[in-house]
């Protein structure tokens, strides 16, 4: 459903992603993982269009959606994208922050879009704080209202950026959870994440992702058990010894 | 303790003032009693012109500055000529002053002779108030919409919204909230240039104020027309405090973002 070939981005004379090919099916999980500043945020800005990528080509149902000159906002009503900080709205209250891109993008009426966003609200825990202002909310609540907001437009394919990486230990699970239950609906994904643990579990495929490439990719339980690129070796060591400190 | 030293310091105040060696005469051409009495019911009327100009003037100013804000805001390459005029209008505006302006616009607009053209001296000196307000009340809004952080209006793009829309309905409502306290600041500014109009003609208070002591060559007329303002001017800067404040507040309130 989702392809990428070649994808190549500068930042200036930098390069931060080298040629990533990458294709992501109908109803799978792809978790991305890699150091901070390897690429992974950066690919899923420019998978929503919200960055220009200066080579490749980007596939969305079949169709090239990086053609130069091409409007980026039908792709980016058919793709969900949920970031680090939430990005809630600071002066809407939780339900006005649900039902914005669903009134204003997918033109849908106010009354039915305030009755799904109720409903989602309420399947993902948070009814009763429909009219709390975001800064009321929990971190964990603020990610679930923002994980809400990215539903309401019912995209093709959802791209989570690091969306537990901002949370409080003990407020990762409800986030994590409500992951969980997406792919078990059958929500096409793809996960940047420094959870490895989350990452072994929920994806079907793993990408280790280095200064912009993908060096290493497979099945979850091979990437973790025998990793075969020295880089990603070193970056699982490291992790697992800083979660032991 | 502080009563105390407030009654010696405008005790002191008042006693210079008395003991002045020109009280005399300060006395009878500034704080007469008799000219206070006999202008003082055609304030008033003349201060409802004023009022009049100011609100009008206060409306085209939110709207033609938040516009000029907006406009330079966005990057949009076929806005670049537009952009560039508004810096232009912006700078200039800025740069002379009011007073110049108005005597521009006052005599030059009918001068042009265009049967289309307003020749209405407070319309045209409240054009001109306009013109000069609104590059500031610009420049406010315009850093308003920049402290917004780029995270803002790419949630919104993300939904799907396009960048107008991002702007109507996520960028613009939070900046607007943010510089609320400086706007109301500009707007007590403007309060005050209103009586400039009077350089063009219009019976507004400070003109007749004018009139009056232009007669009598006794100034207490103005000291009268300064009353009447502070009974606008003065509960207007005190909202303007409380909202400073309470902005201040909220801002301390905000640990994480």
């Amino acid at each position: 459903m989702l392809e990428l070939r070649g994808v190549t981005k500068f930042y200036g004379e930098r390069e931060v992603l080298g040629g990533i090919d990458l294709t992501v099916s109908e109803g799978e999980a792809v978790a991305l993982i890699g150091a901070s500043g390897s690429g992974k945020s950066t690919l899923l800005r420019c998978i929503d269009l919200l960055e220009e990528i200066d080579d490749g080509d980007i596939y969305l149902d079949g169709v090239a959606i990086t053609e130069p000159g091409a409007d980026p906002v039908p792709v980016r009503r058919r793709l969900g994208l949920v970031f680090q900080a939430y990005n809630l709205f600071p002066h809407r209250s939780v339900l006005e922050n649900v039902v914005l891109g669903a009134i204003r993008a997918q033109r849908m009426a106010r009354s039915d879009a305030l009755t799904a966003g109720h409903a989602l609200l309420q399947r993902f825990g948070l009814a009763g704080r429909e009219h709390d202002y975001p800064d009321r909310l929990s971190g964990g609540q603020q990610q679930r209202v923002a994980i809400v907001r990215a539903l309401m437009t019912k995209p093709r394919a959802l791209l989570l950026d690091e969306v537990t990486s901002a949370l409080d230990p003990e407020l990762v699970g409800e986030v994590l959870g409500i992951i969980r239950e997406l792919k078990g609906d059958g929500m096409t994904m793809l996960i940047a994440t420094h959870e490895m643990g989350f990452a072994r579990e929920v994806a079907d495929e793993v990408c280790f992702l280095d200064a912009g490439r993908i060096v290493e990719r497979g099945a979850p339980a091979q990437i973790f058990s025998q990793p075969e690129n020295p880089s990603t070796r070193r970056f699982l060591t490291r992790l697992l010894a800083g979660a032991r400190a | 303790m502080s009563a105390t030293s407030t009654v010696v310091v405008i005790g002191g105040l008042v006693a210079a003032l008395v003991l002045s060696p020109g009280w005399r005469t300060i006395r009878q051409t500034y704080l007469s009693w008799h000219y206070f009495r006999q202008i003082l019911p055609s304030l008033p009327g003349a201060f409802w012109l004023d009022a009049r100009i100011f609100l009008i003037v206060e409306a085209v100013v939110l709207a033609l500055g938040l516009l000029i804000a907006v406009v330079r805001t966005v990057r949009a390459p076929v806005l670049f000529p537009v952009r560039l005029a508004c810096a232009a209008f912006v700078d200039l505006m800025r740069g002379i002053p009011l007073l110049i302006l108005l005597y521009v616009v006052g005599f030059g607009v009918p001068a042009l002779g265009f049967s289309f053209l307003p020749t209405d001296e407070p319309v045209l000196a409240g054009a001109a108030l306009a013109m000069c307000y609104s590059a500031y009340v610009s420049e406010v809004f315009r850093a308003g919409i920049v402290s917004i952080h780029p995270s803002q209006p790419a949630a919104a793009l993300a939904l799907g919204l396009t960048r107008p829309q991002a702007l109507r309905h996520v960028v613009v409502p939070q900046a607007a909230r943010r510089v609320v306290p400086p706007l109301l600041n500009d707007f007590i500014g403007l309060t005050k240039d209103v009586a400039l109009v009077s350089v063009l003609g219009p019976q507004e208070i400070v003109r007749v104020a004018q009139i009056s002591s232009d007669f009598s060559f006794n100034y207490t007329p103005y000291i009268a027309a300064a009353a009447i303002y502070l009974l606008l001017t003065l509960p207007l800067i005190r909202i303007v405090d409380r909202q400073q404040r309470r902005a201040l507040r909220r801002q301390n309130a905000v640990v994480m973002l």
